[in-house]
């Protein structure tokens, strides 16, 4: 196929690095704040940001609905961070009148890895990606607490009080979403899993 | 069953990429100041990015003088526990003990910030010393920069906070704006002289030289008080706003919040700016700048 048009969700947050990642990709990459900007892209990166922010602007320009449409219908999204948050079907310690996208069956533990203080980077083995592990970089980041059958665990992180894992990145159908931000890296790996994800689903 | 750890490397908190990193998200957002549980609420309700918790907004401790000192940590954790966003909090210029103390609160940001009453003249705190970034002001690139070299990790322009006037936050943003790109035009045996006359190392001046911006994001603070005003601030290439008194001292903080947040997404905008502007019952009053004597001039504090 031609080279994929990928939007990134511009209301709040790192766009610009996500824009920079999906370029080195082979993406096209551009913002979208407007639904008719939403309807023009192939796939859609919703990128780290404050999630309470970008989910109350999401309603109050009505993206909310045609985010849900295009989801369903199959559209690629991968979302970091926030943009995990935002596609999880429930989610733990949000603000009661949180809404989210949904898409992904699980339940996302919003600031689970705890405040700045906390916020961490560290070398994670990401699951399909050849190579070095991927460096992780967890800012009050949330976790995957949970998840249904359909979902495909990526990449976990050892716990820090016990022997638990903690679950950092998944994959259900086209969708994509890591607590931590890849696109502060510079190694744009996992941009380019999403660019595959992108043009196998064009397929 | 195997019990090596899946990485060799021990997670590692307060790296520069996990401080810089956390402004990154800020970016496109708004800071709003608050001096209670109450006020951090209607912030957050109104979609704010985070908010700075202060004992008086800016505009008072002009009214009522005196010293202004870091805030009394039990106002500090009572925001903390009223709202899920990011709390930031100030210490002064130099006062490593007040930031310590904001760190061990567990405060997202600490702003080492001139609208407090300066603890030394001479020196900013160590900020490489701390897990908790930092954020400073600046009213130029030479003074960014050398923020940035004791280690502060997100950068604001300083404008002239509490006066609710956007004169000086423009004039500034414009001179850290123009200098990068003056930066951008000189070749490498220029930017030897660059650095000595910015007062500023030279190899961030060649990092900026390169990336034609500051390593680290960039907001602007100091007169911020209409939908507009922050809207022009972005338009000027500021990533965020920080508006301090224009919130709380207005008629109506929740419906003028949630207007500068619209404004600050849309700001190239003018139709989304003009609904957003529409009914915010009074802005604050505000000063006017050229009437405000030096020593009353809050940017002018800082080296």
């Amino acid at each position: 196929m031609s080279t994929p048009t990928i939007g990134v969700l511009a209301l709040q947050g790192d766009v610009r690095e996500h824009l920079v990642a999906l370029a080195a990709a082979d993406a096209l990459a551009r913002p979208v704040r407007r639904p008719e900007e939403l309807a023009e892209v192939d796939a859609l990166v919703m990128p780290g940001g404050e999630s309470t922010t970008i989910s109350k602007l999401a309603v109050l320009f009505g993206l909310m609905e045609p985010l849900r449409e295009r989801v369903a219908a199959g559209m690629p999204v991968y979302g970091t961070c926030a943009g995990m948050i935002m596609l999880a079907d429930k989610i733990l310690d949000g603000r009661d009148d949180q809404e989210t996208v949904g898409g992904i069956d699980m339940t996302v533990r919003r600031n689970a890895f705890g405040r700045q203080n906390e916020s961490f980077e560290t070398a994670i083995p990401f699951a399909g990606l050849a190579g070095d592990p991927v460096t992780g970089v967890f800012i009050r980041a949330p976790w995957v607490e949970a998840v249904g059958a359909g979902v495909e665990v990526l990449a976990e992180v050892p716990a820090a009080d016990g022997p638990d894992a903690r679950i950092v990145a998944v994959r259900q159908g086209n969708l994509l979403a890591t607590s931590f931000h890849p696109e502060l890296t510079g190694d744009h790996r996992v941009h380019e899993y999403f660019v595959r994800m992108v043009e196998a689903a064009a397929r | 069953m195997s019990t090596t750890p899946t990485s060799a490397e021990q997670p590692q908190v307060g790296t520069a990429r996990v401080k810089r990193g956390m402004a990154e998200q800020l970016k496109g957002g708004v800071i709003m100041d608050v001096v209670n549980a109450e006020q951090a609420k209607i912030a957050e309700d109104a979609g704010a990015v985070a908010v700075m918790a202060l004992e008086r907004v800016p505009a008072d401790i002009r009214k009522d003088g005196g010293v202004a000192r870091m805030s009394d940590p039990n106002m500090i954790e009572e925001i903390i526990g009223a709202v899920s966003i990011p709390v930031m909090a100030k210490s002064r210029i130099g006062h490593f003990v007040e930031a310590q103390v904001l760190q061990s609160l567990g405060v997202d940001y600490i702003d080492e910030s001139e609208v407090l009453t300066p603890a030394d003249e001479v020196n900013h705190s160590d900020k490489w010393a701390f897990t908790t970034p930092f954020v400073c002001g600046a009213t130029n690139l030479g003074e960014a920069l050398r923020r940035i070299a004791e280690g502060a990790a997100m950068i604001r322009s300083k404008g002239e906070a509490g006066t609710g006037n956007v004169v000086e936050a423009v004039r500034h943003l414009r001179q850290i704006k123009n200098e990068i790109a003056k930066l951008r035009g000189f070749d490498n045996n220029e930017l030897y002289a660059a650095a000595k006359e910015l007062r500023a190392p030279y190899e961030l001046v060649r990092e900026v030289a390169e990336l034609g911006k500051l390593p680290v994001v960039l907001f602007s603070a100091g007169g911020v008080a209409t939908p507009a005003d922050a809207a022009l601030m972005r338009q000027l290439g500021a990533e965020g706003v920080f508006v301090g008194s224009g919130i709380f001292k207005s008629g109506d903080p929740a419906k003028r919040a949630a207007a500068i947040v619209k404004a600050t997404t849309f700001y190239d905008d003018p139709k989304i700016i003009a609904d957003a502007s529409r009914n915010l019952g009074e802005a604050m009053v505000g000063i006017n700048c050229d009437t405000l004597p030096e020593t009353e001039r809050y940017a002018n504090r800082g080296w």
